[in-house]
C-alpha cells in the first residue's frame, strides 16, 4: 500500500484513502444540491396543505409533490448513503476503496439519473407522485432516471461490499468488522433486494410506457413497487442507527452495552425488516389476510423490536460512557451535562428521540391491519414518514455532516452560532408539523389532497375546525422546519467551498473539546454497575425506556378504543 | 485464563459470530427471505385471483 494514497487526518484520527475521499466528497455535495432542491419543493407543497394560505393551483402541487417526494426520498437519501458506505467500509476499515474507476461510473449514472428524472417531472407529463401507480402514465424519462439512478447505486453498494472482501484479504482488521460498519452492511443488503425489486418493477413500466409492453397489472406493480418503496425505508433506518452509533463513539467515545445484542438486532433486520413492506398493501383486496398478517404483524415486530434494542443501546452506550466520565449524580446528570451547544450530539440526540417516539409508535399502529383502517391513506401517513426519513435519518445525516465538514472537507463550519440552533428549529419544527399531521389524519384529511375544503366538488365533505387548525400547524411548524433545512444547506455550502481550512480541532467551529478526544473507557471503580444506579449501568436510560413503553401502550388502546367507536359493532 | 485455553477460543468461534461475520451470506438472506415470503407467496396469491368474465 502506498502511503501517499492515505491521508491521516490530524485531529480525528481517520483515515482516508484519497480516491474513496474524493467519491465521498462528491457523493456528498450532491446529495445536498438534491436536498436543497427537495428543500424548495417542500416549502411549496406545505404552504399549500396550509389551508388559510393554498398557495399552488392543483397542478403545480401534484408536479411538485412529485418532485419532492423523489428528489429526497430517493436521491438526496441514497446519494448521501453511498457516501456513507464507503466512509464506513474505506475510512473506518483503514482499507482502499476497491475500484474507485467503476464508482465514479456509478456516481455519474446517479447522476445522469436524477437530472433525466427531474426534467421529466419539470416538464409536466410525470405528475404521478413517487409511487407511480399504473395505469396512470408518465412521461417514460420519469421511468428510465429512476432505472440509470438505481443502477448506479447498486453499483455502489458492491463496491462496499468490494472493499470489505479487500479489506478482510489485506487484514486491515481484526476479527470482526466495527459495528457501524456493520451497521452500513445492513443498510447495503437492504439495498441490494431494494434496487433489484426496483428493476424487476420499473423496467416493465418503462417499457409499458413506450409501448412494448401493453398491460401491467395494477396489483402485481404495487406488490413489487412497495419492494422498493418500503424497503428503501429500511435503508435509511439502517443507515442512521449506524450513524447514531457513530456519533456516540466520535462525541463520547462511546461504546455498545453489548456488540452481540446491536449485531443481531442489526440481523433481524436483514431477516425481516422488508417483509413488513406489506403494510402499504393492507386494504389490497388481492392479497389474504395470512400473507398480510404474517408480513406486518409477526416479521414487523422482530424489526421494531430490533429498533427499540438501537434506541435503547444508543443513548445506554452514551450513558455508560458519560458516568466512566464522573457524572453520576442522580438519573439523569449524565443527560444534562451533554454538549447539547454541539450539532453533532443535538442532532442525533433529537434524530433518536423523534424517530422512536413519533416516528417508531405511529408506525406499529399504521402496521396492525385493524387500526391501520383508521388512519390508511390520511395525512397521518406523511406525518408518520417525516417523523421517520426527516427526523430520524436527515438530522442523523445532518450532524454527521457537521463531523465531516472538518474532518473529510478540512473545513471550519461556518456561522457556528447558528448552526447551535439549526438542529432544534429543523427537529422541533418537524416534530410539532409530523404530530399536527397526525392529528389532522386521525379527523380523516387525505394525504396527497390539493384542496381539503371541496370547492365547487359535487361531492364534498365538511371536516371539523379542529383539522383546519390542526393543517394550519403544519403549514406554520412546517416553514420553520424548512428554515432550518435551508440554514443546513447554506452553512454546509458555504464551509465546504468558502470556508477557512482547519488547523486544530479547536477551530472546528463549535464545542469539540470532547469530540473525538475519545478518551479509552475507563471501568470505574468497582464496575460500570457501581457508577450506575439500583444495579443499573445505565438506569437513567432504563426509566426513559419505560417511560417510551407506557406511552406506547397508552396509545396503541386508545386506537383500539377509537376503532371500536367509528366502527360499532353490536 | 492460560494461553492454551485462549488459543482454543481463537478456534472456536460461535456459529452466530461466524454467520454475522460472513457478509455474502448475510446478503444471501437478506435478498432470499424478503423475495419468498413477500415478493413469491403475494405473487402467488394475485396470480391465483379468478379471472372475471
Ligand atoms: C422541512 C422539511 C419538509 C417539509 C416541510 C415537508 C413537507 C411535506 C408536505 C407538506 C408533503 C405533502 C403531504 C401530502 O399532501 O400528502 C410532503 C410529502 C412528502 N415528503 Fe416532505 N417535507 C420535508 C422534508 C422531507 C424530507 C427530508 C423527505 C425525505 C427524506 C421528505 C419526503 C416526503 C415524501 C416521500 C412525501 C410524499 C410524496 C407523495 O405523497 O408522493 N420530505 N412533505
Ligand atoms: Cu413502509
Amino acid at each position: 500500500m502506498s502511503a501517499e494514497l492515505f491521508r491521516t487526518c490530524p485531529e480525528s484520527g481517520l483515515q482516508f484513502h484519497k480516491p474513496a475521499e474524493r467519491l465521498m466528497k462528491a457523493h456528498a455535495v450532491a446529495s445536498i444540491v438534491f436536498l436543497l432542491i427537495g428543500g424548495v419543493g417542500a416549502l411549496l407543497v406545505t404552504l399549500t396543505r396550509w389551508p388559510a394560505v393554498h398557495l399552488l393551483p392543483a397542478d403545480r402541487f401534484y408536479q411538485l409533490l412529485t418532485m419532492h417526494g423523489v428528489d429526497m426520498l430517493i436521491f438526496w437519501l441514497i446519494t448521501f448513503e453511498i457516501a456513507v458506505l464507503y466512509f464506513c467500509s474505506s475510512t473506518l476499515l483503514k482499507c482502499r476503496l476497491a475500484t474507485p474507476k467503476i464508482a465514479w461510473l456509478g456516481f455519474a449514472l446517479m447522476m445522469i439519473g436524477m437530472v433525466v428524472n427531474n426534467l421529466a417531472v419539470m416538464n409536466g407529463d410525470a405528475s404521478v407522485m413517487m409511487t407511480s401507480y399504473v395505469p396512470m402514465p408518465a412521461n417514460p424519462n420519469f421511468y428510465l432516471g429512476l432505472i440509470l439512478f438505481a443502477v448506479g447505486a447498486l453499483i455502489g453498494c458492491f463496491v462496499f461490499l468490494g472493499t470489505l472482501v479487500i479489506a478482510k484479504e489485506e487484514k486491515t482488521y481484526e476479527g470482526s468488522i466495527p459495528l457501524v460498519t456493520f451497521g452500513a452492511l445492513t443498510a447495503c443488503i437492504i439495498a441490494v433486494f431494494t434496487i433489484a425489486s426496483g428493476a424487476i418493477i420499473l423496467i416493465p413500466t418503462y417499457l409499458w410506457s413506450i409501448g412494448y409492453i401493453n398491460h401491467i397489472d395494477p396489483a402485481m406493480y404495487r406488490l413489487i413497487w412497495w419492494a422498493l418503496g418500503h424497503s428503501s425505508q429500511q435503508i435509511n433506518v439502517a443507515a442512521h442507527v449506524a450513524v447514531w452509533y457513530a456519533i456516540a463513539a466520535i462525541v463520547f467515545g462511546a461504546r455498545p452495552l453489548s456488540e452481540k445484542v446491536s449485531r443481531t438486532a442489526f440481523f433481524l433486520y436483514i431477516a425481516f425488516l422488508q417483509l413488513a413492506s406489506a403494510h402499504h398493501l393492507l386494504v389490497d383486496p388481492g392479497l389474504s389476510s395470512e400473507w398480510k398478517i404474517f408480513n406486518t404483524s409477526y416479521a414487523m415486530y422482530l424489526a421494531v423490536l430490533a429498533s427499540m434494542v438501537h434506541g435503547l443501546t444508543v443513548p445506554g452506550s452514551i450513558e455508560v460512557a458519560q458516568r466512566a466520565k464522573g457524572l453520576t449524580n442522580g438519573l439523569f446528570e449524565w443527560l444534562r451535562k451533554a454538549p447539547w451547544s454541539n450539532p453533532i450530539f443535538s442532532g442525533m440526540f433529537i434524530s433518536l428521540v423523534g424517530f422512536g417516539f413519533i416516528g417508531g409508535i405511529s408506525g406499529v399502529i399504521m402496521g396492525t391491519e385493524q387500526i391501520n383502517i383508521i388512519i390508511h391513506n390520511t395525512i397521518y401517513v406523511p406525518g408518520h414518514f417525516h417523523a421517520t426519513v426527516v427526523i430520524g435519518t436527515t438530522l442523523a445525516f445532518m450532524s454527521l455532516t457537521y463531523f465531516l465538514i472538518p474532518t473529510l472537507f478540512r473545513k471550519q463550519v461556518m456561522f457556528p452560532g447558528l448552526v447551535k440552533w439549526q438542529p432544534y428549529l429543523f427537529g422541533f419544527g418537524m416534530a410539532v408539523f409530523t404530530l399536527a399531521m397526525m392529528g389532522a389524519g386521525t379527523l380523516g384529511v387525505e394525504r396527497r389532497h390539493w384542496d381539503m375544503a371541496f370547492t365547487d366538488s359535487m361531492l364534498g365533505f365538511d371536516y371539523p375546525a379542529s383539522a383546519y387548525t390542526f393543517m394550519g400547524i403544519v403549514g406554520i411548524s412546517g416553514t420553520a422546519a424548512v428554515i432550518g433545512g435551508a440554514i443546513f444547506v447554506l452553512v454546509t455550502v458555504l464551509s465546504v467551498f468558502f470556508g477557512k481550512p482547519v488547523d486544530s480541532e479547536s477551530a472546528w467551529g463549535f464545542t469539540t473539546s470532547r469530540v473525538l478526544r475519545a478518551e479509552p473507557i475507563v471501568v470505574p471503580e468497582g464496575g460500570h454497575a457501581a457508577a450506575g444506579k439500583w444495579g443499573f449501568a445505565a438506569p437513567g436510560t432504563f426509566l426513559l425506556a419505560i417511560f417510551f413503553l407506557v406511552i406506547f401502550v397508552i396509545y396503541y388502546v386508545i386506537n383500539w378504543k377509537y376503532l371500536a367507536s367509528v366502527w360499532p359493532i353490536s | 485464563m492460560n494461553d492454551q485455553s485462549s488459543q482454543d477460543e481463537i478456534v472456536r468461534i460461535p456459529i452466530m459470530q461466524r454467520m454475522l461475520d460472513n457478509p455474502f451470506l448475510l446478503l444471501f438472506i437478506g435478498v432470499v427471505f424478503p423475495a419468498v415470503f413477500y415478493i413469491i407467496w403475494g405473487i402467488m396469491e394475485i396470480v391465483t385471483i379468478p379471472i372475471a368474465n
